[in-house]
């Protein structure tokens, strides 16, 4: 009896066995790390380069590790650099950054959810028109805008300030966020939000306490888009805020591009890592959150 | 408000999606305590009726009145109803009790009261240990049992139950289709609940309302629904496997079709017609096969040409010349395939409608 259904099972069984070098994996694995270098390399000599002194930077071996690390650059770069008359640094920059990406964000967020929310389950009449609209305005392109911009802020007072900019920021970020969350509020079942009428819960009920819990992965996919976008923002900065309140990439900018005295690349490379830190650790914090909310978001819906 | 005012009464209700009528000059009384289901086919209305009784639906014309009150433009919480859906619809990231608590909270009732109305509930519905857990720590039956909590604890009139068993397996779906019967018994309020599943349907309704294209066909109690259907659609609508259905001519009390001509003695004519184009329906559990055949009033030759056992019943389709029948016969019933099967039925158990209008005769 055993013999026979040992006999029953010849041939192939069990897990199928995989090759680990076969020339599908070499031809994969080998583009991927190419590619994976290709895009390493100049963060690479960035890195290396800041951490060198001017000296060995004429040497010319931009590749070669630094022979002696110093961390001088990186401190120039935030407490020293010069840019027009003020010689504190990028700090100065960095700091009006936060300035205008906080409030920035939190408006933009804030106004935004509840427009979506307002467009995915109150459909008032002429949603569908207000919709169009909004989304219109994301294919505007920015430059038809920054002067008419220039003269609202002027008329109302906020030109040349932080919050000139935040509200700039805020309604040019309106469209995407507005789509991104009415997505997202459109796929969670209707039925809930009908439960919640039948329990007595108003429009801003609905939306705190029902709402808003659900949605923490697009709250993190706006939190980033917004965060990124804002704190990267050149064209806006250098035209509706005045020297002493550039955010830090016009500030970057400057330092780079001063024309005076010798070019101090390590602090330059210091400078520029310094300033593409904050978006980076907002990647690497929340990284699984946003590739699960722009799934929810922008697929379903 | 005395006992005898319906519950809950539809007044000429019209709602349109833009071009599309869904509800059409629709009339509906449904009595104090009476547990009424809204039973068709997909798209046929029903939904969209207990979404405009719940007030989630805004009417395009005609009035509902709940316990005596015009509601038709009240808001769903005021009109003292509780929505049970098929989809549960339970709040994700509150426990419970956190869901039980929502719309008393709403309503502004005092903590104590809440607690106390939480635990009442709790008890009818058995879910005291559950009470601490979120929704999605529950098991499908656990969670629909919830969501009528959610509906328990508001003290309301009105229970609308919109497809509750559709998202269960088919086990846990009887089982609580006695519970919602039990509680229904145990209550005694008004409850309206849409369904497709006509097993549900006989067995919960007070009275049922079959739905065709925004219309009521007929409202009634299961019996009458199933012994005397209104018209040709509710016939075929209600019983599995349908109804038999033969075309003839219906003349001076006899019916002739192409399986031949048969009196028509002990039929119930609402109004004798004369001389019309006529469908003679006859249920499979009606027609008698084997000896027995030879007992009843009708009798026809047929060859068995299908067969279905369901254990307790065996299902035969026979051929009867051109005209295919379905059979309900004992589960015992020994039956093959090729086999001649002499079948008989009495016109008392018939269904007679006219061919035009499709309305009984």
């Amino acid at each position: 009896m055993a013999d026979t259904a040992q006999n029953a099972l010849s041939g192939p069984q069990g897990p199928k066995p995989r090759k680990r070098l076969s020339r599908n994996n070499i031809l994969i694995y080998g583009t991927l790390i190419v590619v994976a270098l290709y895009y390493l390399l100049p963060l690479y000599v960035m890195v290396v380069t800041s951490l060198k002194g001017m000296p060995e930077i004429r040497l010319g071996n931009i590749f070669a590790p630094p022979v002696e690390i110093t961390f001088e650059p990186w401190v120039k770069a935030w407490s020293q650099a010069c840019t027009g008359l003020n010689c504190d640094g990028l700090s100065r920059g960095f700091w009006n950054s936060v300035q205008i990406t906080v409030p920035s964000v939190l408006v933009s967020i804030l106004i935004a959810s509840v427009n979506g929310y307002a467009l995915a389950n109150w459909r008032f009449k002429g949603a569908d028109m207000f919709f169009t609209i909004l989304i219109f305005g994301a294919f505007i392109p920015y430059q038809v805008m920054l002067y008419p911009l220039v003269i609202i802020l002027r008329e109302i007072g906020l030109y040349g300030s932080l919050w000139g900019l935040v509200i700039v920021h805020s309604i040019f970020g309106m469209p995407i966020l507005t789509l991104l969350f009415r997505n997202y509020f459109t796929a969670l079942p209707e039925e809930l939000f009908k439960a919640a009428r039948v329990d007595g819960a108003g429009f801003w009920q609905i939306y705190w306490q029902i709402m808003v819990p659900m949605s923490l992965p697009i709250f993190v996919v706006a939190m980033i888009l917004q965060v990124t976008g804002i704190w990267n923002d050149f064209l806006f900065g250098v035209i509706y805020t005045k020297p002493d309140l550039y955010p830090m990439t016009v500030q970057l900018n400057n330092i780079v591009n001063s024309v005076q005295g010798v070019k101090e690349y390590n602090v330059n490379m210091a400078a520029t890592l310094l300033t593409g830190l904050v978006p980076l650790v907002i990647y690497f914090v929340s990284g699984k959150l946003f590739v699960r909310g722009i799934a929810a978001g922008a697929v379903k819906g | 408000m005395t006992a005898s005012d319906p519950s809950i009464s539809i007044k000429n209700l019209d709602l349109s999606f833009g071009a599309v009528r869904v509800l059409k000059d629709l009339n509906l009384d449904v009595a104090q305590g009476e547990f009424v289901v809204l039973l068709g086919s997909s798209g046929c209305g029903k939904s969209t009726l207990l979404n405009c009784i719940a007030g989630l639906l805004d009417v395009t014309a005609g009035q509902i009145f709940i316990g005596g009150q015009n509601v038709t433009w009240e808001e769903p919480s005021k009109r003292g109803i509780g929505m049970v859906f098929q989809s549960y619809a339970l709040y994700p990231q509150m426990t419970v009790e956190g869901n039980l608590a929502f719309g008393l909270k709403n309503a502004g009732v005092p903590k104590d009261e809440i607690r106390a109305k939480i635990a009442r509930a709790a008890e009818v519905l058995q879910i005291e240990p559950l009470l601490k857990r979120k929704p999605a720590a529950l098991s499908g039956g656990q969670r629909q049992r919830v969501a009528i909590g959610r509906a328990l604890v508001r003290d309301v009139d009105v229970f609308l139950f919109d497809e509750p068993l559709s998202n269960l397996d088919a086990k846990l779906r009887a089982d609580l289709r006695v519970e919602i019967k039990q509680l229904h018994a145990t209550l005694g309020n008004t409850m309206i609940y849409v369904t497709h599943d006509q097993i549900e349907a006989m067995t919960l309704a007070d009275r049922i309302a079959i739905m065709k294209g925004g219309h009521v066909l007929q409202f009634a109690a299961p019996h009458e629904i199933y012994n005397r259907p209104n018209c040709l659609y509710v016939a075929e609508f209600i019983g599995s496997p349908s109804m038999n259905f033969l075309d003839g001519v219906v003349s001076g009390g006899s019916f002739a079709s192409d399986v031949g001509s048969f009196a028509l003695e002990g039929y119930g004519f609402a109004a004798e017609p004369g001389t019309a184009p006529a469908v003679f329906g006859i249920r499979p559990e009606h027609i008698a096969s084997g000896a027995a055949a030879a007992e009843m009033p009708i009798r026809l030759d047929s060859t068995i040409e299908l067969v279905e056992p369901l254990g307790s019943d065996t299902l035969a389709r026979v051929r009867v010349g051109e005209q295919k029948l379905w059979v309900r016969m004992d589960g015992q019933a020994s039956v093959t395939p090729g086999s001649a099967l002499p079948i008989g039925f009495s016109a008392e158990r018939a269904h007679l409608f006219d061919k035009s209008s499709e309305a009984r005769l």
